[in-house]
């Protein structure tokens, strides 16, 4: 990952963690390890709200920024893109295996049983020669 | 009448019936599957010479009266319209049925190109969603994890694909397996699959709720997947690949996704392909088919440029 890359997810690491609204002066004091200079917390918050991921408000003089969805939620949609949840099948990502329905799962797993009972009786024939 | 003319519109509707008719059979064939590269190259060539075929119908049914191929007659009418002096055989039908020929060509090329810019919207969404949640995991070299308890492998194509793993498919998964999948994902990568389904999926959004364009989304998915497998087992053996494939598909999923049926044949027809006997397509066969795709391809484009 590039450097901006990992500016961005620490900085918003830093606005899961904290759950409240953060000034560029709280992240950056949150961030202080990394000896940031301050302007490059204004820059990466400034990425990241165009890029839609945190909203900020006027706060007096600040702006303060909240995360605008949280770490799950975005888990979460990129799970649902991967089991082709979000509608039918399209070409953006390519999956290992198909998502199965419930019905269908038990044939599955009637598959996987006699797989591995072949794959232990193997086991067990070649340990006694 | 012009004979000559009809004759080009005869041999495009022939073209395109055959590879309408084959589409059927070939979806249920089970020999494709004994040679996934050969059989996607057949489907490749059949979508390629229908989509050519049914246009050149309707435009060398439309420019007929030029006696000449369906290019050089359409130079010629451009430059008649162009002249404002049409002959008298170019009538209003003549005309209707080069506008539908042109018209389907623009749907289907702007269909796909549609196909393109949303799917690399998706794939930008999806990467900057990844780059801020999901992390390296040295049990997973060469992938991303995602936390999520539920089992899922993907790679998101592109120039820099990436592959990427759940924690539940961590999880579920022995260190074989992990590494079965990792090579079959990196497979899909590496020859860049993503790109020979596209087009299909383009063709089933531009002719919704034909069945058989269905069909050929689905086979040709399945031959692509049957590729990564065979990718998979030049370094691994089939039967952690095999447990993967297995473990997942009866790990079950969120809530049964609309659409999936089937899913579970797919897996089980991979999973038998891996663990029955290995019995590859004879080359001389297979070279059978890619003559038979050849032929398929060169006779509408050399309908098209032909001059009669």
């Amino acid at each position: 990952m590039n450097r901006l890359g990992e500016l961005e997810r620490a900085v918003m690491e830093v606005l899961w963690e904290r759950g409240a609204p953060a000034t560029a002066r709280d992240v950056s004091r949150a961030l202080r390890a990394r000896d940031l200079a301050y302007t490059t917390v204004m820059t990466v918050l400034d990425r990241l709200t165009k890029k839609g991921f945190v909203q900020r408000e006027r706060m007096g003089r600040a702006w303060s920024y909240v995360p605008a969805a949280s770490r799950e939620a975005y888990i979460a949609r990129l799970m649902l893109d991967a089991l082709e949840l979000t509608g039918d099948r399209d070409a953006a990502l390519v999956r290992f295996a198909r998502s199965v329905s419930n019905p269908e799962a038990e044939v599955l797993r009637d598959a996987l049983a006699q797989l591995e009972a072949s794959r232990r009786s193997a086991k067990g024939g070649s340990g006694r020669a | 009448m012009n004979g000559a003319g009809m004759v080009f519109a005869w041999h495009f509707v022939a073209v395109a019936a055959i590879s309408m008719l084959v589409v059927w059979p070939l979806a249920r064939a089970r020999w494709p599957w004994r040679a996934p590269g050969t059989g996607i190259l057949l489907w490749q060539a059949l979508g390629l010479s229908w989509g050519l075929s049914v246009i050149g119908t309707a435009l060398a049914i439309g420019l007929a009266p030029y006696h000449v191929g369906v290019l050089p007659g359409l130079a010629r009418l451009g430059a008649d319209l162009t002249a404002g002096r049409l002959p008298a055989q170019i009538d209003l039908l003549r005309l209707a049925a080069v506008a539908a020929g042109l018209g389907l060509a623009a749907r289907l090329l702007g269909v796909l190109a549609a196909s393109v810019v949303d799917v690399v919207g998706a794939r930008k969404r999806h990467r900057r969603l990844l780059a801020l949640v999901a992390h390296d995991d040295p049990d997973a070299p060469g992938a991303l994890v995602l936390d999520h308890p539920a089992a899922a492998a993907w790679c998101v194509p592109g120039i820099r694909a990436q592959i990427v793993v759940s924690a539940g498919a961590l999880r579920l998964l022995d260190r074989s397996q992990l590494a079965a999948l990792l090579s079959h994902e990196q497979a899909h990568a590496r020859e860049h699959h993503d790109l020979v389904v596209l087009p299909f999926v383009a063709l089933r959004r531009a002719l919704p709720g034909i069945g058989l364009v269905g069909d050929a989304v689905a086979a040709v998915s399945l031959l692509v997947e049957m590729c990564a497998d065979d990718w998979a087992l030049r370094q691994h053996t089939a039967r952690p690949l095999a447990a993967a494939l297995l473990r997942f598909g009866s790990e079950g999923s969120l809530a049964p996704p609309r659409g999936a049926l089937g899913a579970a044949e797919e897996v089980t027809s991979r999973v038998l392909r891996l663990t029955g006997p290995r019995r590859r397509l004879p080359v001389p066969v297979r070279a059978l088919v890619v003559a038979a795709a050849a032929v398929l391809v060169a006779t509408p484009v050399s309908l098209f440029a032909l001059p009669s």
